[in-house]
């Protein structure tokens, strides 16, 4: 395998719907932002692309990858269309990683769209449903949002996290998003508003989940030889990996725990995992990408986070299956402050411990605030994620508050059905 | 040839929401032919007020909601009868759902743990508030007289 490089990357404005532009012409959009942003990069020097979108049925469309090719004007060049549920921006990401490292392109083009705004919500959440198992899951639940409420209260039981804990990670994502004008719904809030608004499946309100949206994203990535050529900031993709678990919750083991390089085994001595407390994918992927980017302790190691928040509770989750606490300290976490950008005031008062190294989780304002256009969202994050490590993030967003100073190494995080598929990909300055 | 021919017009419209641009109603519906295949036998079961599990032959594993083969080491499973009592692993009240069951919200979804048995099982908790229910909490299976062969069919009630 060779070295793979970010060199570009666009996104589109993420809205609950975008009815004057269709599937086609939303790529079109991020990809011209991505072409104009590289002004040595043409179309003519992408060799092919993959394309990423979840579900035909928000589509109405069979094939709607390859009308996208021919939109941008790349036919006859090779394309595909990479499907997992929640995860498929991160995996098309992967899947256009591997295009180039293994040599079959020099250049790979990741697009991914979904429009979620064609339907009502509640038939989006039905759909959303149908990736679950359609046997025993759909039609006893029906929704998502209940499979994941019923995880968190569970981790509640397990380890004590709270509602509130959960509020001050929608408090964080929704701020952070008041700087970032491609968010859907940025909104400065208060514990109180959290949890007073609508509930939706006990303990998880509205403002603990993550909306429907419409939007696209694109990444480019190159060849150490192209990137080098084609000229900008190119951006490492230093690592990869990617995990699975069992399609339904209530087949997952209580066995033991998957360690990370800083972790030990005694740590976790009573710990049945991963129940339906954890994400064992999760684990497996950030256990892989960690491995493969020579990361021995992402506490350390890492500058920032973008990851699948499209719960509260699931960010706090997916910081224990990182390893950035340790498992049962997810709440903790977000009581110390750590995920939190020091340079905004959010409203709440911090724990103050000094256990973690400040580590800012989904500056963007992850999926709650930015919006969950499916096909898009893993590649949101790896433009977002690109930016920062650029230090352009001022150029592309017109304001610099989000910007961090330096950053050397972030990771991103693509997340499907209840722990499903999930990837994890890390990003370093070069 | 006909050089005059002509579609016949009909007086079926189009429901149009906006024009600028254009958005129109298309109906989208399928009937589906859904064969549970080879998870059949536990809907047989709910007919006979039987809550059918798989025991892997080759590990043991014993899975409460079925499966053909093990997850664990992919050899054939064998029907077994889960016990009528377990409890409460986690839990929650849907206000919201999928527009399906939007009309059946409130529900409570619980997991079942059974004893014995290494997974869990989905379904439904009825005769219980949501501030009434927690984890660990006994629940004991009641099912429909008049099977619909789907997993509803089954259901929990506290004990």
């Amino acid at each position: 395998m060779r070295p793979v490089y970010m060199i570009s990357g666009g996104i589109t404005k993420f809205a609950k719907a975008l009815p004057q532009s269709d599937f086609r012409r939303m790529v079109k959009d991020a990809f011209d932002y991505a072409l104009a942003d590289l002004p040595g990069l043409s179309r003519d020097h992408i060799d092919g692309s993959v394309c990423s979108y979840f579900s035909d049925h928000f589509t109405r469309q069979l094939m709607a990858g390859a009308m996208v090719q021919d939109y941008l004007g790349l036919c006859p060049k090779p394309s595909r269309r990479v499907e997992g549920g929640g995860a498929t921006g991160g995996l098309c990401f992967q899947s256009a990683w591997e295009s180039v490292a293994s040599g079959r392109m020099d250049v790979c083009l990741a697009m991914g769209f979904e429009t979620m705004g064609r339907v009502n919500t509640w038939k989006g959440n039905e759909f959303i449903a149908l990736a679950s198992d359609t046997n025993f899951d759909y039609p006893v639940g029906g929704f998502y949002s209940g499979y994941y409420a019923m995880m968190v209260q569970r981790h509640m039981y397990e380890f004590g996290t709270t509602v509130e804990q959960m509020a001050k990670v929608s408090i964080k994502n929704h701020l952070n998003a008041m700087y970032n004008p491609y968010a859907q719904r940025p909104e400065r809030l208060t514990i109180d508003d959290v949890r007073s608004a609508l509930m939706v499946a006990e303990p998880l309100t509205i403002l603990d989940i993550c909306q429907m949206s419409e939007g696209a994203a694109v990444a480019v990535l190159a060849s150490e030889e192209m990137a080098q050529k084609l000229g900008g900031t190119p951006v490492l993709v230093s690592g990869v990996g990617s995990g699975t678990d069992a399609m339904r919750m209530a087949d997952r083991p209580h066995g033991e725990v998957i360690l990370l390089p800083h972790e030990t085994k005694e740590e976790y001595a009573d710990l049945k995992y991963p129940g339906v407390h954890s994400f064992r994918g999760g684990r497996m992927a950030a256990k892989n990408a960690y491995q493969m980017a020579g990361i021995t302790d992402p506490r350390q190691e890492l500058d920032f986070v973008e990851l699948h928040d499209a719960y509260t509770s699931s960010e706090i989750q997916t910081c224990e299956d990182l390893g950035l606490c340790r498992y049962g300290e997810g709440g903790s976490y977000v009581d110390s402050g750590a995920p939190f950008l020091p340079n905004l005031d959010y409203g709440l008062e911090f724990s103050g411990t000094d256990k973690w190294r400040p580590l800012p989780v989904n500056t963007s304002g992850g999926l709650l605030a930015c919006g969950h256009p499916v096909g898009a969202t893993g590649l949101m994050q790896a433009v977002f994620a690109f930016w920062q490590l650029q230090g352009s993030i001022g150029k592309h967003l017109k304001d610099e508050t989000l910007q961090l100073p330096e950053p050397r190494r972030g990771l991103i995080h693509s997340h499907a059905g209840t722990g499903t598929y999930i990837t994890v990909s890390i990003m370093e300055r070069v | 040839m006909d050089k005059n021919a002509k579609l016949p017009e009909s007086d079926i419209g189009t429901i149009l929401y906006n024009t600028d641009p254009i958005i129109i109603k298309h109906h989208y519906e399928v009937d589906y032919l859904h064969s549970y295949a080879q998870d059949t036998p536990f809907f047989v079961g709910l007919t006979k007020k039987k809550l059918m599990g798989s025991q892997c032959t080759g590990c043991g594993r014993r899975f409460a909601t079925p499966r053909g083969h093990c997850m664990e080491c992919g050899q054939p499973t064998e029907w077994f009868e889960l016990p009528r009592e377990g409890r409460v692993h986690t839990f929650t009240t849907c206000h919201f759902g999928g527009e399906a069951f939007l009309k059946e919200t409130p529900f409570t979804l619980i997991l079942v743990e059974f004893d014995g048995v290494d997974t869990l099982f989905l379904s439904r908790l009825i005769g219980a508030d949501s501030a009434e229910v927690s984890i660990g909490m006994p629940v004991r299976s009641r099912f429909l007289r008049n099977c619909k062969f789907k997993p509803t069919d089954v259901y929990f009630v506290p004990m």
